[in-house]
């Protein structure tokens, strides 16, 4: 499912600008939805989400730009009340009212004037849905964090909206209570096939629920596409660094020949990495990269891809393409490329452990606890760091 | 001590005995003071709430101002008033002066700024997004607006515990205003006064155990209901 596809979209916005404080702070030339979709829309913390999502559901006011929803113009073809009584929106706080837990979820309902029999049996389905029907009699204010997320989610699923906004639902949960919404809300979202749009800067949560992914900074849609390819492929290097690649370095295209492109990594933009190598590693290449052409100032890289020689690029490596070795290895891998680098730090990150290491520019790897014990790995121990070819993607400058 | 108990032992028997002059004072004071703080009630958390809600050149004087007019001096609204009602002011042709209607709108101008305030700071209590949220949850302006004054009903209550409270224990403007007048305007804190002042201590005290009996019993209905709207 694509914006640009058949499907006409659910929700489109065009030139939308907002104003705060006289500074723009929010400027998307096109925003595009199509039914049963899921967006991911993930960036810092003040990139936008918030503000784009607010603006998209008419919650806030626009300085500049058009809503479609459905093909009917929000304000000319169709009242932002009627756009609004067809979304439902979950904040980052479950904002639930001062009342029981039955009442909060009815609340969306009773609003729209419908009558208690039929708000009691929608209610009582979310509620057993969300898994808390046990809570319907239950005073809001004494629900635990995750019950309240739950009872947030029940009412915007009781009004059975057509779109569904998400603005960083789980950011508040600590991670059990979030895992087990996350799949909660994965289950109920495919079996409705409701189109959605969720606010995050987890990008492990995107990636579960989303069929596409967006990524916002400083107020604009930098870039928007599958999931998959915005995280193997990013636009730039914002997009890159965001989205995980830890591994960024500059080169120049030496030659390039059947879809393999020979880059040479200018050891001098690093300097404090060429630094920290012993002064036998920088003078004399591994043989590995020799065999692929290294010069006194700078290794050479081998890239699956096309560019043109003399090309400036930056190079991109997520940290689990990165393979770690005991000590400095000769023999040939799979990978094309290895380097001797050094390890500069070692620092856990969640379930691994991120090896930052410099080989002549900084790389960055993450491996198992296992492999830290079985490797040796610590801080100023030699390692052979290896990447495939095709681990790396290229961002042309400029 | 002796007069306290003496006061207290008068006003027992004036409560059991209906006493029917007693019980006009009480009657008329509950009445002008709970009309007065039922129109307070409708100004104050209309305009608290429309100024908690929105933001506008100046808003910050206006805020200061309310919160300065919680703490409006009785006699200085008395004084305006009876400027603004006396024969010859600006309101002079409608003949209210030294009627209750003129205590009513007296204490009005008292109350109403207590309520404002308490709501203007009730109002700006709730979370930011909560209006959002209603929004989203399909609401029209009105709905939104009704449903957060809902979501703050427990510090409402509290606005009219005080606005009444403000009112019902003034003297300065209904003795300026309503002229102390012997069955049509002499509320309990007026009579108290004049009671002091001739020297009857005994009924004096009687009023004011009154007076105390009966804001102690207002204030326990509003504090029973707000405890029991309270999240357990």
């Amino acid at each position: 499912m694509t914006a640009n596809g058949p499907s006409m979209p659910i929700l489109q916005g065009e030139n939308i600008q907002v104003q705060r404080g006289g500074k723009r702070i929010l400027d998307v030339s096109s925003f595009r939805i199509v039914p049963g979709e899921v967006v991911s829309v993930i960036g810092p913390n003040g990139a936008g989400k918030t503000t784009l999502l607010q603006a998209l559901s008419q919650l806030i006011h626009l300085g500049k730009g058009v809503i479609y929803f459905q093909g009917k113009k929000i304000g000319a073809d169709m009242t932002p009340l009627d756009y609004r009584r067809c979304l439902a929106m979950v904040f980052q706080e479950a904002l639930l009212f001062d009342t029981t837990v039955y009442a909060n979820v009815a609340s969306g309902l009773k609003i729209r004037g419908l009558k208690s029999s039929e708000i009691f049996s929608i209610v009582n389905t979310r509620l057993e849905q969300f898994g808390i029907g046990h809570l319907r009699d239950r005073s809001a204010k004494t629900l635990s964090g995750g019950e309240a997320q739950r009872t947030s989610l029940a009412r915007a699923f009781a009004i059975q909206p057509q779109l569904l906004f998400l603005d960083e639902p789980f950011a508040a949960l600590d991670p059990p209570t979030r895992e087990a919404l996350l799949e909660d809300l994965n289950r109920v979202l495919r079996a409705s096939g409701m189109t959605a749009i969720m606010a995050t800067h987890d990008q492990v949560e995107a990636l579960r629920l989303s069929d596409r992914i967006a990524v916002m900074n400083e107020g604009r849609v930098v870039q928007i596409g599958p999931a998959a390819e915005v995280m193997n492929h990013p636009v730039d290097e914002f997009v890159a660094s965001f989205v995980g690649m830890e591994t960024i370095f500059e080169g120049k295209v030496v030659n390039c020949e059947r879809g393999t492109a020979m880059i040479t990594v200018n050891r001098s933009a690093y300097p404090a990495a060429a630094d920290a190598l012993p002064i036998s590693m920088t003078a004399a290449p591994l043989p590995m990269a020799e065999a692929t052409d290294t010069d006194m100032n700078g290794l050479i890289i081998e890239v699956s891809g096309q560019a043109k020689a003399g090309e400036q690029l930056l190079c991109c490596i997520r940290p689990e393409h990165v393979t770690l070795s005991p000590g400095v290895r000769t023999d040939r891998s799979s990978a094309r490329n290895a380097f001797p680098a050094v390890i500069s730090r070692i620092s856990p990150a969640g379930a691994f452990y991120k090896v930052h290491m410099n080989g002549g520019f900084p790389l960055v790897a993450y491996v198992t606890v296992q492999s830290i014990e079985d490797l040796d790995l610590r801080v100023g121990a030699t390692v052979t760091a290896s990447f495939k070819a095709t681990a790396v993607h290229l961002i042309r400058r400029g | 001590m002796d007069i306290i108990i003496e006061g207290i032992k008068q006003a027992l028997s004036l409560l059991i005995s209906l006493d029917p002059e007693v019980m006009g004072i009480t009657w008329l004071s509950l009445k002008v003071s709970g009309t007065a703080t039922l129109i307070s009630l409708f100004i104050g958390i209309g305009i608290g709430t429309a100024v908690a809600l929105t933001s506008f050149p100046g808003r910050q004087i206006v805020v200061s101002l309310i919160n300065t007019g919680m703490a409006l001096p009785p006699v200085v609204v008395g004084l305006f008033v009876t400027i603004f009602l006396w024969r010859n002011g600006p309101f002079g042709a409608l003949e209210i002066l030294y009627t209750p209607m003129a205590i009513i709108i007296a204490q009005t101008i008292i109350a109403t700024p207590i309520v404002m305030g308490i709501t203007l700071a009730a109002m700006q209590q709730l979370p930011r997004k909560l209006r959002l949220q209603i929004l989203a949850l399909g609401a029209t302006r009105f709905q939104m607006v009704w449903l957060l004054i809902k979501e703050a009903k427990l510090s409402l209550m509290a606005a009219v515990m005080a606005g009444f409270g403000g009112v019902i224990s003034e003297v300065g403007a209904s003795i300026m205003v309503g002229g102390n007048i012997k069955g049509y305007t002499r509320v309990l804190t007026t009579a108290t006064v004049m009671e002091t002042s001739k020297g009857n201590f005994d009924v004096a005290i009687a009023l004011g155990v009154i007076l105390l009996l009966f804001a102690f019993a207002i204030n326990l209905v509003l504090t029973r209901v707000q405890q029991r709207e309270r999240p357990r």
